[in-house]
């Protein structure tokens, strides 16, 4: 069975996506069978991910060179593409992780959607987006990637847009998807670039051949290239500044965004760096926007979360910010940090995300903090289990969060990076208040006499209690004392550094600190808040409309996209055709029309005009004088 | 050529006619079976001709040659490659969808199908000829019965139909007359040099024009061809011409009329007058990455539907033309790959928005919202349209646009990269329409409208799967047109000393 999943690893993204045909085509009227067949798929592609990722975790050959087979998808002279699957630790355990959190996600969304009109084609959706999650996840390819990539987009849009029949749904899937197409269009411009300058794309390939890049092309065109590949996940992944389709991605139902914000769509941009991150130590240049980036983005999405009141658009932000760390991590050149972050992260995110399901089901789609609260006495399950989140989140110990923010943060300090190590540190700060801001509004302080809330049926909260002990124990796999993660997931050697305990102790610092400054200001002291936000208006108001990053790209997309189009189409009409097309036919009608007038089909008209004609001749002799005369007259003289 | 299987996918359709003639005008039913089954019976053969085209033999297949006028050296000289086999698939294809997308026509509908078939065959027989009289022919038998069908079954929106009619077929007539000049000369020229008359492709490639010669001749058919592939500035017939047209005519037009243009650009100026493309070259890719970037804006400022789609057919066009002018392979195969994959998405496009008409006598988009609440199936049609339209990964157009790219950014780097853009805009004009039409709040006025059901589904059904397998498996079409492109760039690349930018 070991063998056979890894050589079969295609059946992984290949499962779900035959559901989603069996779905749409077949079961779609029948909403359990629906669902049944999606989780089902996803289950059966978790199995097959576990035996294949115990067979890749127990042969070291894997570490250097992965195990790949591929077919032809087409080709021409000079353009071979194929599709395959590039297995090795990274992609193990990215099949391990998203088929495990797709698959509680997806048993969660039976209770989540139960009662909801398009049920079965929410299940559809759900299984196409784990099948191109899983595609990315495996390729061998960036165009392959690419494929995959594009999917995952198209159901973040179908999904985002699940209730299109609401605008505000509308607008936010259009958002994201075009959003994350200006992205792409820098990734699709370095693939090209790639494929010419390298004629491949086969990643393994790409990998051999950027190690010598001098005999293909120079530094400066290779910087410039994995700059824009960069931009694809700048996109993908909600970095600064293209970060703002993320926020609003929340207009889809709760477990979209918990697929979203977890295990796939938004890591897939964090995977792709990871994938390239050969490229990327090439050119220290590239290497460095990509740490400013994700440094920038963690310190800048923290910030806003701290003022925002939605309980999804507060995770929201989080996950822009923790996507940052991931970016940061990779960055000072760390495969193994962003990839240990992104696995301890989806744990905790998809639980958050779910335990607001949850409590959004309960207050009847209710969303603003400050109308919650006391919230753990009727719902135990849903706080416990975000509680253990929050504090996986904050950084502290032994949640799965502090290993892998806390290696990022060494890292960061020891690659010689002190600035950038001062922003992730009071990221993490700030993360550890507005998260127990959150928890402490929401889940403690007084119960709101209007609200009635209930706890969900065990089907949504058996997730939430395996999600909430994964992510407790999920980071026991990397700490400094048992480095199993370093030493398999990684990017050239494996060095294996002494436990920093000064970081260490800081970060739990830090998010001690955040948590007790919550407690005090959202249990002790209610009106603090609003005292601070008085005092600091400007402040707040900036931080509370998001820096005004959306009104900038709308005025943008108004102002100017829509002026020049609306330029180019009156020049169409009054130029193109107003004076080209048109004035051409006009010019030969009015010569028509004046032509016309000697066309009368009169014939004493045309006797008129031959008579004058004569008459012309005659006089025109008589003054001419006889020379041309005699050429009428003859000899007649 | 045991069985002249092209002359019976040429014929069905005129055997339909025939057979229509005979039908009383009001059997409304019988009149449009006998289209589809007409019709059908090229669209099956022409399945069975690309499946059963030999590719390790490649070059010309399944020829058939009827000597004609023989002091011209014209030869009813039939035959398909790798080139015009996508081509034909094409048209047989979009000629079949369009009949069940006019299934509801009720005004004189055994004129209208007599006219379409009639219109079907001219496009079919630009494909099939490999003979450049025969192609002329052809091309003119598509002339008249445009006109004729815009004039009655179309319909006046911002422009009356009568001037769309009128634009469409005098701009299809200029086209074809700077065509007739070029290729009357071509012809006197290659008969002087060679002394014997010939008007096949295949002879008239053979012959060493001079180059001053070449590259004025390239002119003229850039431009005759040029106007009909809708090149920037010479496109503003096309959306002027497919809003004013009733949805069949949409539908071959947009699908695979205009392809014509590119198709001869290729098999004709290109292959007889190499140093000519080469002289135009750039040229022609300016023009192409002027229109991308100029039409996709425009079609960013619509509220027509049909406007929308027109600008946007105009916009893909200039991938093509940009395509072909990296005179390259890949670029080449691009460009064709593109023109087949754009026309069976246009052609799903345009027939959706001819449902859309039909049942609400509106494509104001401001008229609309919310409508894949009411027709669910009409919106599965517009979005699968409206996403291969922006290039979607999986669907036909994309592996195209990908391959057109890289032949395009190796020659025109950063020129390319301002098509490139298009990617975007097109993202942007189409979700805009999607959103606008199709989500967002109910609204009453349309609850009562019927979903399109029975043969309505054709048109989604067949170009669907085509839109969706040969997006997956895109080798089913890219090797084929490799095939044709391949020797035919090799045969003239002495010629082209193309150097790269990289």
């Amino acid at each position: 069975m070991v063998e056979f999943s890894m050589t079969h690893a295609w059946l992984v993204p290949l499962l779900p996506f035959l559901a989603f045909a069996v779905i749409v085509f077949l079961t779609r009227p029948w909403k359990m069978l629906s669902a049944l067949v999606s989780v089902g798929a996803m289950a059966a592609g978790f199995v097959i991910s576990a035996y294949a990722a115990y067979g890749v975790f127990t042969s070291h050959s894997l570490i250097e060179k992965s195990l790949e087979y591929s077919v032809r998808w087409f080709s021409m002279p000079g353009l071979n593409i194929d599709v395959g699957v590039k297995l090795d630790p990274t992609s193990a355990m990215m099949l391990f992780m998203v088929t495990l959190v797709a698959s509680l996600i997806q048993i969660y969304s039976i209770g989540y959607m139960r009662g909801e009109k398009g049920f079965s084609t929410f299940f559809a959706y759900m299984s196409l987006f784990g099948a191109s999650m899983l595609l990315l996840v495996i390729s061998s390819n960036l165009l392959e990637m690419f494929v995959a990539w594009e999917g995952v987009g198209l159901c973040s849009y179908l999904l985002i847009g699940f209730y299109n029949h609401k605008i505000s749904a509308r607008e936010a899937a259009k958002k994201a998807f075009v959003t994350c197409r200006i992205a792409d269009f820098g990734l699709l411009l370095g693939m090209l670039a790639l494929q010419i300058i390298f004629g491949t794309l086969n990643i393994t390939e790409l990998g051999e051949k950027i190690a010598n890049f001098e005999l293909y092309t120079n530094a400066a065109t290779l910087t410039l290239v994995a700059v824009l590949v960069f931009l694809g996940p700048i996109g993908k992944s909600g970095q600064f500044p293209l970060h703002v389709w993320l926020p609003d991605a929340m207009e889809g139902p709760t477990p979209v965004s918990a697929l979203i914000h977890a295990a796939t769509m938004v890591v897939a941009g964090v995977y792709l760096v990871g994938r390239m991150l050969f490229m990327f130590l090439e050119v220290p240049e590239a290497q460095q926007l990509v740490a400013v980036t994700g440094a920038f983005t963690a310190l800048f999405a923290a910030s806003i979360a701290l003022t925002q009141r939605e309980i999804k658009r507060i995770l929201a932000y989080s996950t822009i910010s923790q996507l940052g760390y991931m970016m940061l991590a990779l960055g000072v050149g760390s495969l193994t940090a962003s990839m240990f972050h992104l696995w301890t992260h989806a744990f905790f995110k998809a639980l958050m995300f779910l335990a607001a399901g949850s409590v959004l089901t309960a207050l009847h789609h209710k969303a603003d903090i400050w109308e919650m609260g006391g919230l753990i006495k009727k719902m135990p399950v849903t706080g416990a289990t975000f509680a253990v989140g929050g504090l996986a989140i904050a950084g502290i110990p032994p949640f799965a969060g502090f290993w892998s923010k806390d290696e990022i943060l060494s890292l960061t300090l020891s690659g010689g990076h002190p600035v950038l190590f001062f922003m992730a540190a009071l990221t993490a700060f700030l993360t550890a208040f507005y998260m127990w801001r959150l928890i402490f509004l929401a889940f403690f302080g007084k119960e709101k006499p209007e609200n009635h809330p209930q706890e969900s049926p065990p089907v949504m909260t058996v997730p939430l209690l395996i999600l909430a002990f994964l992510s407790l124990v999920g980071g026991l796999v990397g700490t400094p004392w048992f480095p199993f993660w370093g030493e398999w997931i990684r990017f050239g050697e494996f060095h294996h550094a002494a436990p920093d305990y000064t970081v260490m102790i800081l970060s739990v610092i830090l998010g001690v600190i955040g948590i007790g400054l919550a407690y005090k200001m959202y249990v002790k002291d209610v009106s603090a808040e609003q005292r601070l936000a008085e005092r600091f208006r400007p402040v707040y108001t900036l931080l509370y409309n998001k820096y005004y990053i959306d009104e900038i790209y709308m005025w943008f997309n108004h102002t100017l996209v829509d002026g020049a189009a609306k330029a180019m189409y009156l020049f169409d009409i009054y130029v193109v055709d107003g004076i080209f097309i048109n004035g051409i036919g006009a010019i030969t009608r009015d010569t028509g029309s004046a032509l016309r007038v000697f066309q009368t089909g009169r014939l004493q008209n045309y006797a008129l005009v031959f008579f004058l004609g004569v008459l012309a001749v005659a006089v025109i002799l008589a003054i001419t004088g006889p020379a041309p005369a005699g050429l009428v007259w003859g000899g007649v003289r | 050529m045991d069985f002249p299987i092209l002359s019976i996918i040429l014929l069905a359709p005129v055997a339909g006619v025939i057979f229509l003639l005979f039908i009383p005008k009001d059997e409304f039913k019988l009149i449009k079976s006998v289209a589809a089954i007409a019709l059908g019976a090229s669209f099956g053969l022409t399945v069975y001709t690309y499946f059963a085209y030999n590719q390790t033999a490649g070059g010309l297949q399944f020829v058939e040659r009827y000597p004609w006028i023989n002091d011209l050296g014209v030869t009813l000289f039939l035959g398909v490659d790798g080139l015009s086999l996508p081509m034909l698939l094409l048209v047989t294809m979009i000629g079949f969808a369009a009949v069940f997308a006019s299934w509801n026509v009720s005004e004189r509908p055994r004129e209208f199908m007599i006219l379409f078939m009639l219109l079907v065959v001219g496009v079919m027989g630009t494909f099939v000829a490999q003979d450049l009289f025969i192609f002329l022919l052809f091309y003119e038998v598509v002339v008249i019965p445009i006109y004729i069908m815009v004039i009655i079954w179309g319909s006046s929106k911002r422009v009356t139909k009568e001037y769309a009619g009128m634009k469409l077929t005098i701009y299809l007539l200029i086209g074809s007359a700077f065509l007739l000049v070029g290729v009357i000369a071509v012809f006197v020229r290659a008969l002087i040099i060679t002394g014997v008359p010939d008007f096949s492709f295949t002879g008239l490639a053979q012959v060493p024009f001079p180059v001053d010669f070449q590259i004025y001749m390239f002119a003229l058919m850039l431009l005759g061809f040029g106007s009909l592939l809708s090149m920037w500035p010479f496109h503003s017939w096309s959306p002027d011409g497919y809003a004013g047209a009733p949805t069949a005519v949409s539908m071959i037009h947009a699908g695979v009329l205009k392809k014509i243009g590119g198709y001869g650009l290729i098999r004709i100026a290109l292959y007889v007058l190499p140093a000519g493309a080469q002289f135009w070259a750039p040229f022609m890719a300016v023009l192409g990455v002027a229109g991308v970037a100029y039409a996709a804006f425009a079609a960013l400022a619509q509220k027509d539907l049909k406007y929308v789609i027109g600008y946007s057919s105009v916009s893909h066009m200039g991938y093509v033309l940009l395509g072909i002018a990296s005179l390259n392979v890949i670029g080449i195969n691009g460009a064709v790959a593109t023109m087949f994959g754009h026309g069976v998405m246009a052609a799903l496009f345009f027939s959706t928005v001819g449902f859309i008409y039909e049942k609400t006598h509106s494509r104001w988009i401001p008229d609309f919202g919310g409508l894949s609440q009411q027709v669910p199936r009409l919106a599965v049609a517009f979005l699968l349209a409206g996403l291969a339209s922006l290039g979607l990964p999986g669907l036909v157009t994309f592996v195209p646009e990908f391959t057109t790219f890289i032949g395009a950014f190796k020659v025109y780097g950063g020129l390319a990269v301002v098509a490139i853009t298009g990617v975007i805009l097109t993202a942007l004009y189409i979700l805009r329409a999607a959103a606008n039409t199709m989500f967002g709040p109910k609204r009453a006025e349309w609850d009562h409208l019927v979903d399109i059901r029975g043969p309505e589904m054709v048109p989604l059904v067949v170009l669907g799967v085509f839109l969706v397998v040969f997006g997956l498996l895109p080798s089913l079409l890219m090797d084929m047109v490799n095939n044709g492109v391949a020797p035919l760039v090799a045969e003239i690349s002495d010629v082209l000393q193309i150097g790269g930018r990289f």
